[in-house]
């Protein structure tokens, strides 16, 4: 291990780099630019074999991603935003065509007012593509995730492309102590790709991307249903493998003090640091609170979070980004979801935050635990931090 | 037609193989007449073959040998295109 | 230039069995072009009429590697292909060499397409454009596009009491490729077979990004009788509608001079979607048509000239 200082973006093109992937195509925005500036630095010294697509728009670079991992590279991209909006019509197209593309997504606000800064409201519109989405805490999560996807995406129970974000700015910013594997043992662990097919294969030619009616398209539909469930088995085996090469522990989510608290918070990203502060403060005046730190959104682990939650008294589920249904967020319409069969549910309350860059912190959280311990008294979807 | 495949028989990663429109038969789309080949008039010129949409004037080893009812769809081009005169060496002939 | 006989001998890129109607223009143009290739190809097609009929899942009238991914794409597709092809020869993982083309019609190329191809022109990748140009949306039923001649009857822009058909010119693509400094930029169209084969063998034989604009006649769209696709197609470039000429390296060559050019009446007399046009009342239209068609004419020999 080789510990440097690096913000989330530096981490994400270190691991870039580590990985070598056969092509990336990208195009600048931000709060995600500097990750395809530093790699492209890294082409231009030579530092990696990689083709660089400098492509004009995101809707090119994920077409040309789709391109080139047809013929059996392996490809990498990333953005944000409103680059991943002009992205979303060739998401599903990738994930249909078993492409395990890997994307470094940074969250931000989705326009309009446009705004640079984070929230969830980007990939969240993005999750019923066939994409797996990762979420990371910090600049160590996001290098960490960014490895693992590569053996998660290409596995051939998988073959589905893969997101990892990280919070903009929050994270794809600010610098932290990162932890990094050496270049060569990076390079054993993610091995060579061994793609399901190439377009560049001549003698065997096949046809890709093809019509489906009625007839056809239900079915073609099934094998990415099957993928995403396999992934399950899959992430949880690339975890235990990721610990027990190099000691940092991943599964569908992170538990802190949850297995004997009464109150609990469910948050993705960046959030679960100040949570962590809120409960450890409350937790000191006597108050059992805990929280459910969602890594994995797609595929969504379900019945593991229901045990997790089922028996807690109340929850509270934080969305950084609002569905616009008059109902809750994207997060909390899951977690409600998936505790519907249990025996034991707690209440659940939905707390939307942080929307456009809006800061959370810790008096906020306190302030949520303290909603949920009086149940029945707030509404079940609220929104913090905004002024009403 | 072929039997309906389930999704566990779907050739993998939403690939399919080559050529395997050749199994399906668009013959039957001609409205009532087909192009017949003259080869006592056909001069081998292989305008037919390169005109034709659907693949469907056969040839081998550089001349034309005749037409692949199976797929031919009437459209008449090749008897059109056939520069052989007085007399065509591909006439649209009642079926 | 590789004969007919030649031609025939090498592998058709598309089988029988495809859904094209009866008399269709574009396989042709695709048989032209990928045969004109001595070393094997990759296809990569926007979507539209060709990639709709020639792969309804489970039949693929495809003999060559085909991938197809969306509408506007086609270009940001394959210089991903194209992409990947260099990073395996860089790592030695493939040797052969490899041509790449992408088909797109004019709706495909023209309009929704554009920037994904200017943006592929503009980097440089080694492939080749072909636009099958049948001059409006016929996959989705005639609409018109940046393609559509003035005057034409498009189902977006239909010809009426008080409206003749497309108001608008036609945009100039191929000018807008050779704008854009590549190698190789040319206009022709699938009657003339040989003059399509040979700009495409000279596709072929250039390194860098290359177009050729296929005027592609659509006996659906165009309203005429299905065998006269190819006529009506070498009419376009006998009255000079479709001027068949090429731009190599900045260096015009007009490929085709008609010994005797002949009135557009003839070219637009040839289909209904014109036929609004003789109406008396819109006899003006029709001195503007001709008008704009010999000013083009001259402007492309004087550019030839220099």
């Amino acid at each position: 291990m080789i510990t440097v200082a690096k913000t989330g973006n530096e981490a994400m093109a270190e691991a870039m780099r580590q990985i070598n992937p056969d092509v990336v195509a990208a195009y600048p925005i931000t709060p995600a630019t500097e990750i395809v500036m530093i790699f492209a630095k890294y082409v231009a010294d030579g530092l990696v074999d990689t083709e660089y697509i400098p492509v004009e728009s995101e809707h090119s670079a994920m077409s040309a991603c789709v391109g080139a991992a047809s013929a059996g590279a392996r490809v990498m991209t990333g953005t944000s935003s409103q680059g991943l909006a002009l992205m979303y019509e060739i998401l599903p197209i990738a994930s249909a065509l078993r492409l395990p593309i890997i994307m470094c997504e940074v969250n931000r606000a989705i326009s309009g007012p446009i705004n640079i800064h984070c929230d969830h409201s980007d990939t969240m519109a993005a999750r019923d593509f066939g994409w797996i989405q990762i979420f990371s805490e910090n600049t160590q999560e996001a290098y960490d995730n960014l490895l693992q996807a590569v053996r998660i995406a290409e596995d051939k129970r998988v073959m589905l492309p893969i997101m990892v974000t990280t919070d903009g700015f929050i994270i794809s910013h600010g610098m932290e102590k990162l932890e990094m594997i050496e270049d060569p043992i990076v390079k054993e662990y993610i091995g060579e790709k061994k793609p399901e097919y190439s377009l560049l294969d001549i003698e065997k030619p096949t046809t890709v991307g093809a019509l489906d009616l009625t007839d056809y398209y239900f079915e073609h539909k099934m094998p990415v249903i099957e993928a995403m469930k396999n992934a399950k088995d899959v992430i949880l085996e690339v975890g235990k493998d990721f610990e027990k090469k190099f000691g940092r522990q991943y599964g569908f989510y992170e538990k802190y003090k949850l297995d004997d608290a009464e109150f609990a918070v469910v948050v993705l990203g960046s959030a679960s640091g100040t949570a962590k502060v809120a409960i450890d403060q409350l937790r000191a005046s006597g108050v059992k609170a805990g929280m459910l730190k969602i890594r994995v959104f797609r595929p969504f682990p379900a019945e593991e979070i229901a045990k997790e939650l089922t028996g807690k008294k109340a929850i509270a589920v934080m969305d950084r980004s609002d569905s616009f249904n008059t109902c809750g967020g994207p997060v909390f319409t899951e977690i409600r979801s998936a505790l519907f069969d249990s025996q034991n549910k707690p209440s659940i309350t939905n707390f939307v935050y942080g929307l456009g860059g809006r800061d959370i912190n810790v008096e906020q959280i306190k302030n949520i635990f303290e909603s949920i311990r009086n149940v029945g008294k707030v509404p079940v979807v609220n929104y913090i931090g905004v002024r009403q | 037609m072929s039997k309906l495949m389930n999704w566990k028989e779907l050739p993998p990663c939403d690939t399919l193989a080559a050529k395997t429109a050749e199994a399906f038969e668009t013959g039957d789309w001609r409205m009532g007449e087909k192009p017949v080949w003259h080869p006592e008039i056909c001069i081998h010129c292989m305008i037919c073959w390169i005109s034709c949409p659907d693949s469907s004037v056969t040839v081998k080893d550089g001349k034309m040998t005749g037409f692949d009812y199976k797929h031919c769809k009437g459209c008449g081009i090749c008897a059109k295109e056939c520069p052989t005169k007085p007399n065509k060496a591909i006439t649209m002939e009642k079926e | 230039m590789a004969t007919l006989k030649e031609l025939s001998v090498r592998k058709d890129p598309l089988t029988g069995g495809h859904r094209a109607c009866a008399g269709c223009g574009f396989p042709q143009i695709v048989r032209m072009v990928c045969l004109a290739s001595k070393d094997p190809i990759v296809v990569v097609s926007a979507t539209g009429c060709l990639e709709v009929t020639t792969t309804i899942f489970p039949y693929s009238a495809w003999t060559v590697p085909f991938l197809h991914n969306a509408f506007e794409n086609a270009a940001a597709t394959l210089s991903g292909v194209e992409a990947a092809y260099k990073a395996f020869l860089k790592k030695g993982k493939i040797a052969k060499k490899i041509n790449f083309i992408a088909f797109g019609g004019d709706g495909g190329t023209y309009d929704i397409g554009l920037q994904s191809l200017s943006g592929a022109m503009e980097r440089g990748h080694n492939l080749l454009y072909v636009c099958y140009n049948n001059q409006a949306y016929m996959n989705t039923s005639i609409q018109r596009s940046g393609a559509t001649p003035k005057g034409a009857n498009t189902t977006t822009e239909p010809a009426g009491k008080v409206k003749q058909g497309k108001v608008q010119r036609q945009k100039d693509l191929t000018e807008i490729m050779v704008a854009h400094n590549i190698p190789y930029a040319a206009q022709a169209t699938v009657g003339y077979w040989a003059d399509l084969v040979r700009k495409a063998e000279k596709a072929f034989s250039i390194d860098g990004p290359r177009f050729i604009n296929v005027l592609q006649p659509c006996r659906l769209g165009w309203v005429y009788k299905p065998e006269e696709t190819m006529s009506i197609s070498r009419l376009a470039a006998d009255t000079c509608f479709w001027p068949l000429y090429e731009v190599e390296n900045g260096k015009y060559k007009v490929t085709l001079k008609p010994k005797e050019k002949k009135p557009i009446i003839e070219f637009l007399k040839s289909q209904d979607r014109f036929r609004h046009l003789f109406n008396p009342k819109n006899e003006t239209i029709l001195v503007e048509i001709q008008k704009e068609i010999d000013y083009n004419w001259e402007k492309l020999l004087a550019k030839e000239a220099k």
